[in-house]
């Protein structure tokens, strides 16, 4: 039994149950942004946009850049910029606050710290959104973090950054646009009776899943109830 | 030679020949922002700038960004000219391309043909050498099609619209009818190969989910109705129109009746000067009030009523053969 005198490092579980929804849009103005960025830099790094639904979930619905230098020991963010975008974006539609900031590039990494502790100050409990557009695992890693604070007692020792659950939903006209955003081309836009003939396609094959799936577990009840031990684990 | 070499000034004085607009170019980034605008401030009416480059015959639209809600307000406007250049400014810093090349703006079941158009388009046209408008529909998008559509005045009708000219014979010179008054443009939607990466990693997950049923729900009685009742409206618009134009006419020919009355008794009275040895009095009379012409009323009205009334039937056209094969498709499954 350990005494009472010894303290232990907490880590506060993720009973914060944060998760956040990220909007496509978001993706692709990030990669946009990324492509474009100039040559010296290796990251981008910017604002998300959105807000805080009532059940706690962070809804991320569109998120700009900001220019930032960044060296070895040290990172300047562009502060008066961030806030010109931020009033310009607020005029069109006011109720899109800041939610927290992304960053290219897989995982974190020190000066995110920094910048995640900036972020804080704006907002309380900002979420930092990497995109990974080095592919770096050979798969699309977005992932997204809140900080937790790590305490020796009474002590603050450092900032964790934890993962949360991201889910990333298309609204139903964007879901419309899907297939033309996919692919690198795409030489015109399908009019009504094309896009209904995919839509029926995409529901055809997805009765055929069904039906395999339900032949399936059908299937395997039956060998459950064929086979001999099953009136003995009854 | 002389022949050979031009001069500096001799080859910035000689306009080049911009090759028509064929096809616009809009990345997939564009369509998203759009679609979100639209549909965030649905029913309202938003509208937004399109930046891009002009290269050959292609028109590519890289970015773009929406516009406020403007009140009807003095003061507010040049507030609306600080947030252009406030936002082209910040654009810049990011390496977007700050070039105008348009604008888009939403609208309600394919209702945007209107003067404000046009004006606004003159107005774009004295700046921009080839600019471009996106219309994007919302309700429609509803029924589960991508309603987006590139538009242009063309250019028979701008020279037109610079004269303020619509009377019946400059028509008919110039060959216009109501269909050469917009032209539409196909686009073609292109995504940088990063975003086509993340696209199709990111999409195998829930197909279930993801599916988009709105497209197969059989209900398209609101759509059809607001359809039909715009339709009507629109008729209606027309009607007036040509009761304008009868009107004319009807003045036209009374005062042409009018004119030749005048003309007799002028001749009569002039034989019988002539017959006393009088001076003949001129044969014309520009004061006289009978004389002076009758404006003509002008066309546009009516052939931008008879372009919104196509829309509304070819709209019509289209959800009546969606409806047609969801039906369809009701009736194969219920046979299993």
């Amino acid at each position: 039994m350990a005494s009472s005198g010894q303290t232990v490092l907490q880590f506060s579980s993720s009973s914060t149950s944060v998760s956040a929804r990220v909007h496509p849009l978001v993706i692709f103005n990030i990669c946009d942004f990324y492509v474009r960025r100039a040559d010296q830099a290796e990251r981008v790094i910017g604002t998300l946009l959105g807000s805080v639904l009532p059940d706690g979930t962070v809804d991320i619905r569109n998120s700009y850049a900001v220019p930032h230098n960044e060296s070895s020991d040290q990172v300047a963010l562009d502060i008066d910029y961030h806030h010109n975008m931020l009033l310009s974006h607020q005029k069109v539609n006011p109720k899109e606050v800041i939610v927290g900031w992304f960053s290219t590039g897989f995982g974190v990494t020190g000066g995110s710290a920094l910048i995640h502790e900036f972020y804080a100050r704006e907002v309380s409990n900002p979420v930092h959104l990497t995109v990974d557009t080095g592919f770096k695992n050979g798969e699309a890693a977005i992932k997204g973090f809140v900080s937790i604070n790590l305490s020796l007692g009474d002590q603050q020792l450092a900032a964790q950054f934890q993962e949360i659950p991201l889910d990333l939903r298309m609204v139903e006209a964007e879901r419309v646009g899907f297939d033309v955003l996919k692919p690198t081309t795409v030489d015109k836009i399908p009019n009504d009776l094309e896009g209904m003939e995919a839509s029926m396609e995409r529901l055809l094959a997805l009765i055929d899943d069904v039906y395999k799936y339900v032949d399936d577990v059908v299937g395997v009840l039956l060998q459950i109830m064929t086979s001999a031990n099953f009136y003995q684990t009854l | 030679m002389a022949a050979q070499s031009r001069s500096f000034l001799q080859v910035a004085a000689t306009e080049e020949v911009a090759p028509p607009l064929r096809v616009v170019q809009i990345e997939g980034l564009v369509i998203l922002k759009i679609i979100k605008h639209c549909q965030e401030f649905s029913p309202a009416l938003v509208t937004g700038q399109l930046l891009g480059l002009d290269v050959g015959s292609v028109l590519e639209v890289t970015n773009c960004f929406p516009f406020p809600i403007r009140e009807e307000d003095e003061e507010i406007e040049a507030e609306g000219a600080n947030y252009q250049l406030e936002m082209m400014r910040c654009l810049r810093e990011v390496n977007v391309d700050n070039n105008t090349v348009g604008w888009y703006q939403s609208t309600l079941f394919g209702s945007f043909q209107t003067v404000e158009l046009i004006e606004t388009f003159m107005n774009y046209q004295e700046n921009i050498r080839r600019c471009v408008c996106i219309v994007y529909d919302p309700s429609r998008s509803n029924q589960g099609v991508l309603a987006l559509k590139a538009l242009k005045l063309s250019d028979s009708f701008m020279d037109l619209y610079k004269n303020n000219n619509f009377t019946g014979e400059k028509l008919r010179d110039k060959n216009l009818s109501w269909v050469d008054i917009f032209e539409e443009i196909p686009i073609k939607v292109s995504n940088s190969a990063l975003i086509s990466a993340f696209m199709t990693e990111l999409e195998t997950d829930t197909p279930v989910r993801q599916c988009d049923y709105d497209r197969l729900q059989l209900s398209t009685n609101p759509f059809l109705e607001r359809n039909m009742e715009f339709l009507i409206e629109c008729m209606d618009d027309l009607s007036m129109e040509q009761q304008k134009f009868q009107f004319y006419y009807r003045n036209l020919s009374r005062q042409q009746a009018q004119q030749q009355a005048w003309l007799q008794k002028r001749r009569t009275e002039n034989m019988s000067r002539k017959a006393a040895g009088e001076e003949p009095l001129p044969e014309e009379d520009p004061s006289n009030p009978i004389f002076k012409p009758l404006p003509e009323p002008s066309r546009l009205e009516s052939f931008l009523v008879t372009n919104q009334v196509s829309n509304y039937c070819n709209q019509i056209n289209g959800v009546a053969g969606q409806s047609f094969s969801r039906l369809y498709l009701m009736k194969a499954l219920h046979e299993d």
